[in-house]
């Protein structure tokens, strides 16, 4: 919105495209020819066989604290089920291998979902609580089960084979191992890069506002905990018939600490990542169990010292691990293109003008003892700009959590378009075409401005976790991302388009808000104090964007406290104070009326 | 089971309950002041039940040569920190606290341990030992990421413990040590048998337990401390020293430690890594107490040293399954009654 | 010199890499308020942190002919500054008395006492709420308790961060006329506000902050006349 007239880029110039994937591509044909490479040591390939199975625990890590913010002491629990079903299932029953790989990733994902059923829903500090504690908690059953061998677990564990060949070396399953981790990182950062990845992104630190779009996100937080224990499995079932015995040791908390310093060390930028950050940790418990000893002979117990030591310089010198610094090395990644010549997705047609879009019966909200919003009833018109005011406190930001559903109503009736929704989701009244922006906004600094905006389109598209993974999603992609664009240009932030949100100043963010609800295609925006932070000029501007939608007939709603703004712009305004509505009228009614005067703008207003 | 059972078993979860409670008590008054997850409070313990243990043999403990590395390592993390604005009067007191302090105190030891002095006369070698180290972990440790999320806080936790119990097997050795007891009373009670020894673990949680409780809700000090953890830029602006908050809650935290050490080193025999293990279980009284309520904590803390005794009985296999699955409900009744923005835990 | 209660010449600062501020200047004279307006973005909070200490910065600060460019913020606090910054920062789950007498942490428990009393006959609403926890105040109930933490600790200068961000008109009408009384009880204060229109009314002098850069200083009586000021950031009065 700031700085329109300065010449924007232009923006359809089709960017550069990124060496990245031809990097990435060399880089796994060149993983490839390591074992091809004359007179190479076993250890060596016994080594990166290691560094590839903890890897594929560490990408499922990465998505899931990373970048959903979940952190989980329970990866190796997941490693373990796998193992231990593969173990039981071939060593004792003889099936193959291949077959046991379903039977035994079906069995982790299940034992996943029960666990993240529990687990998903803990807020703050409770979930990696949570996890530890069940880590423990199986950890010590593994132990203690007859069936599962004790303490000493399940021995000899078939290897892999096909036909009469036997994966019985580590140079032979070292491409097995390999093939899992090119798929795996291929796989998870095409779902970072789709509109299930934007709502995996939201979960940390925009959840709310995600509910608001539309995304599930408790679904979505399952989603992401049961793909990344499918990882673990994988590795669980790989590990099982590489070492040929499982016992509970590989599974415990030890483990899954190791893990998560592995997510740590590689830092949550990409996937691949966790190949790095896997090699690192391994490397160096490698290093530090031959050298340390030989440095101060006797016992070799100082590894555990200096690893805690360099996990703790690791948080102190570089909180976003060593994939910043791998990555200054690497080709730019282009910025996504957007393709103009998308067909636009389909637009809900809007409500004929002068219709009671918004109804409010005694609306009453009560927290406890405090009656937050108390019987308020008041109706907005399809086509009109309404403006809710009042002093600090007095309701307003509560009655738009009442509207769009992120607080259920103590008592009252809300009818939109003569529909019932006082006690649908948020998702469901986003549906219904409800687009809101926040008081304090919510916006995800890490992330693009375009990325930002086309989260709000979320509910318009419909690829899920196994297109997106599998790239069957860049039809629809290219919709949603030609809309946020369109969107982005519409409120004046075009040239801010491939910045990071955090780059942008706070008004600005507002304004990204706006152009977020605008990608939901609403018959009813709610904006909540879009012009606070705002100078005088770009008020004017923010006006105008308000007055074009209103004459495509669009509704909107907003709570504001410049007056100059609210009423020149506004055709109806509802006054509350302490909860109560204490005037309703046009502008000029409601800036004459006593009560408004006495309680909100003062007599020199 | 008979009633002398249900007795002793019931003795011997209280007893175990008052060390989780202080090992509890701690990991809520660190986290209170400084938003850390205080996962080392265990080696701490370990630290302190060996090291009384080493003197009671008229040996020098290797927690005086950790007490010096510590105080070195701190003495040059501390100058880095403040090298913009280093000044000669700070590098004295520098020099002082974290250089001549613990040398000084080694040489106390080394003179004294072979005199094989009374068990309350090397309690208290054993606090001198231990105590400082609490603030030099938080100055090498802590302090450079003192603004981190509680997530991060709670990851360098993890890391320093196992750099503290991997010390603790470099200078303890995994044999298991058993100290000589403070006192010899034993009062029968019934069928059981109260000694001093018990008895002064039991004392010892309540004094803590009752004078935490005051100094955090009545003093300005107290308040100060919480205010700290509560709102750090907040707190600095109103005058409060931050990173002073956080060496006296790692002081105080070390002083328990090294106390709950020296009062259990008699009962049972310790490893280098039985801290940790009796830690966890404080730990897990902790949350149960919202790592906010002391009283709450030493309850969750005898509830949870009880419901471990039972289990022992009943399923010795299973008791730690029983103890760490029996938290997961608890935490989601936590989770669920906490009124937690996930939007401010970034 | 004397009569010159802080003095910022040719600060510095940056965030990481980013420098935010470019050799800014600015002086408060003891008893005045002075203002420093502009847009989102352009460096007003930075100045106002590092004037504080919460951010290092380059250049000369003087508080009382005194050089505290490297003094650590609890020490300014001691000398007699404080600052209210933009979000506040009160102590969420204490209560609202708590909050204040923290205010007072450097100043003696008497002081403390009666310093209390004033806050309260100043800002009687929070004498009200004495026992609500900060964190379940309203909007305006949070600046009140925010401006009152800061002067617990008996301040003679008041550094103001957007003090009335997000806040109803007559609250805002409040404030600003507690930042009058306060001038006569002999604080003086800087005050950054976005709006330009109360603040120019309310302040003796006035500082235009653009891009890291103060672009245009003077009374601001005159920076209220001035037609470039007036199409930026004042508009022509619509009420």
């Amino acid at each position: 919105m700031s700085n329109i007239s300065t010449t924007s880029h232009p923006i359809n110039a089709t960017p550069a495209k990124s060496r990245r994937p031809l990097f990435f591509a060399t880089l796994a044909i060149i993983i490839f020819l390591i074992p091809l490479i004359p007179g190479i040591p076993v250890y060596w390939i016994t080594l990166l066989d290691n560094i590839g199975l903890a890897a594929l625990v560490a990408i499922g890590l990465i998505l899931l604290t990373g970048v959903g913010g979940m952190t989980s002491f329970g990866q190796a629990t997941f490693c373990g089920f796998a193992a231990y079903t593969t173990a039981v299932l071939c060593a004792y029953h003889g099936m193959s291998p291949w077959l046991s790989l379903f039977i035994a990733v079906a069995v982790t994902m299940l034992a996943a979902i029960v666990l993240g059923i529990i687990t998903v829903p803990l807020s703050g500090h409770f979930l990696p609580l949570g996890t530890l504690a069940w880590g423990i908690a199986i950890f010590y059953l593994f132990g203690k089960l007859d069936f599962l061998g004790r303490n000493d677990g399940i021995t000899p564990v078939p290897p892999l084979s096909i036909g009469s060949y036997q994966f019985f070396d580590s140079r032979s399953i070292f491409y097995v191992i390999w093939v899992f981790v090119i798929i795996a990182v291929f796989m998870t950062s095409n779902l970072l890069d789709s509109r299930t990845g934007r709502a995996i992104r939201a979960l940390r630190g925009a959840s709310s506002a995600a509910e608001s779009f539309g995304v599930d996100t408790t679904r979505t937080k399952l989603i992401v905990f049961v793909y990344a224990a499918l990882l673990a499995a994988i590795s669980g079932w790989l590990y099982a018939h590489m070492q040929r015995a499982v016992n509970p040791t590989p599974f415990g908390v030890g483990a899954s600490i190791e893990y998560l310093f592995m997510a740590v060390a590689g830092g949550a930028g990409h996937p691949a990542a966790a190949i790095f950050g896997a090699a690192f940790v391994t490397l160096l418990k490698e290093i530090l169990t031959r050298l340390l000893p030989f440095l101060f002979g006797g016992q070799a117990h100082f590894e555990e010292v200096v690893f805690g030591i360099v996990l703790v310089l690791i948080l102190q010198k570089s909180r976003m691990g060593l994939w910043p610094l791998v990555e200054r090395l690497l080709p730019q990644p282009a910025d996504p293109v957007i393709d103009r010549s998308a067909p636009a997705l389909s637009q809900r047609p809007q409500p004929e003008a002068g219709r009671k879009i918004l109804d409010l019966k005694m609306v009453r909200k009560q927290f406890q003892g405090l009656v937050a919003v108390n019987d308020v009833s008041f109706s907005i018109k399809a086509g009109e700009i309404a403006g809710l005011i009042g002093p600090n406190g007095a309701g307003k930001s509560t009655t738009f959590n009442l509207v769009t559903g992120t607080l259920p109503l103590t008592s009252g009736e809300i009818r939109y378009l003569d529909e019932r929704i006082d006690g649908l989701s948020p998702r469901q009244i986003a549906a219904r075409g409800i687009a809101r922006t926040f008081q304090h906004v919510k916006v995800l600094t890490d992330m693009s401005v375009l990325d930002n905006v086309a989260l709000g389109a979320h509910l318009r598209g419909s690829a899920g976790v196994a297109s997106a993974s599998l790239r069957l999603d860049r039809k629809e992609e290219a919709q949603m991302l030609a809309e946020a664009a369109r969107q982005i240009e519409r409120v004046g932030l075009g040239e801010h388009m491939h910045k990071q949100a955090g780059s942008l100043a706070l008004g600005q963010l507002r304004i990204l808000e706006i152009a977020r609800a605008l990608c939901l295609d609403p018959s009813l925006l709610l904006l909540d104090e879009p012009a606070a932070g705002l100078r005088h000029f770009e008020k004017q501007q923010l006006s105008a964007l308000l007055r074009q939608l209103r004459s495509e007939g669009m509704t909107v709603l907003l709570v504001e406290h410049d007056m100059g703004f609210v009423m020149d712009l506004t055709d109806h305004i509802v006054v509350l104070d302490f909860g109560t509505k204490i005037a309703e009228g046009t502008p000029a009614e409601v800036s004459k009326h006593p009560a408004v005067i006495q309680a909100y703008l003062g007599a020199d207003a | 089971m008979d009633s002398t059972i249900l007795l002793f078993l019931l003795q011997d979860g209280i007893t175990n309950g008052a060390l989780y409670g202080l090992l509890g008590i701690t990991t809520v008054l660190v986290f209170a002041v400084t938003r850390i997850i205080f996962v080392p409070q265990g080696e701490f313990v370990t630290y302190g039940a060996l090291t009384l243990a080493l003197l009671d043999t008229g040996r020098v403990p290797g927690t005086v040569w950790l007490l010096i590395g510590f105080g070195v390592v701190a003495f040059f993390v501390e100058l880095w920190m403040s090298r913009h604005d280093l000044d000669a009067r700070r590098i004295i007191r520098e020099t002082l606290t974290k250089i001549i302090l613990p040398c000084l105190i080694a040489l106390a030891v080394i003179w004294l341990a072979p005199m094989k002095l009374p068990p309350w006369a090397n309690l208290l070698i054993t606090l001198a030992i231990i105590t400082p180290m609490g603030p030099y972990l938080y100055t090498i440790a802590f302090r450079p990421v003192a603004e981190a999320s509680v997530l991060t806080l709670f990851i360098v936790a993890i890391g320093v413990h196992l750099s503290m119990q991997g010390l603790g097997l470099v200078f303890f050795g995994a044999e298991g040590l058993r100290a000589t007891p403070l006192s010899t009373l034993s009062l029968p009670v019934g069928p059981l048998v109260v000694t001093g020894q018990t008895l002064s673990i039991y004392i010892l949680t309540l004094v803590t337990m009752a004078a935490l409780t005051y100094f955090f809700n009545k003093p300005l000090f107290g308040k100060a401390l919480r205010a700290t953890a509560i709102n750090r830029l907040g707190a600095r602006l109103v005058g409060i020293r931050t990173s002073l908050s956080g060496a006296i809650a790692f002081v105080l935290a070390a002083i328990i430690g090294a106390l709950t050490g020296a009062l259990s080193a008699p009962m049972t025999t310790i490893y280098y890594d039985t801290g940790f293990l009796i830690g966890l279980k404080g730990f897990i009284a902790a949350i149960i107490g919202s790592l906010a309520s002391y009283p709450l904590t030493v309850i969750a803390a005898l509830a949870v040293g009880v419901a471990e005794a039972l289990a022992s009985f009943y399923a010795s296999q299973f008791k730690e399954v029983i103890v760490f699955t029996l938290i997961i409900p608890v935490l989601v009744w936590l989770s669920l009654s906490s009124h937690h923005v996930e939007e401010e835990e970034e | 010199m004397s009569d010159l209660l802080l003095s910022i010449r040719d600060l510095y600062v940056s965030y990481g890499k980013v420098e935010a501020v470019h050799g800014v200047s600015i002086e408060v004279p003891r008893g005045e308020i002075v203002t420093v307006i502009g847009a989102n973005g352009a460096g007003k909070t930075t100045l106002l942190n590092a004037a504080m200490g919460i951010l290092p910065a380059r250049g000369s600060i003087e508080f009382e002919g005194r050089n505290i460019l490297r003094q650590p913020v609890e020490d300014r606090v001691g000398g007699g500054m404080t600052l209210v910054p933009e979000r506040r920062e009160l102590f969420a789950t204490m209560p609202v008395e708590d909050n204040l007498l923290l205010g007072g942490f450097l100043i003696s428990s008497s002081e403390r006492a009666r310093q209390l009393e004033e806050v309260f006959v100043r800002f009687p609403r929070l004498k009200e709420r004495r026992r609500q926890l900060a964190g379940t105040l309203s909007g305006g109930e949070r600046q009140m308790l925010a401006m009152g933490r800061a002067l617990m600790a008996k301040p003679r200068l008041l550094m103001l961060d957007e003090p009335s961000l997000g806040l109803a008109p007559l609250i805002v009408a409040d404030i600003f006329s507690i930042i009058r009384d306060l001038r006569s009880a002999g604080v003086s204060i800087l005050l950054v506000e976005q709006n330009a229109r109360a603040a120019l009314r309310v302040a003796d002098s006035a500082y235009v902050m653009e891009l890291g850069e103060i672009t245009l200083q003077g009374k601001a009586a005159e920076l209220a006349a001035d037609p470039k000021i007036v199409e930026t950031y004042l508009g022509l009065a619509t009420h």
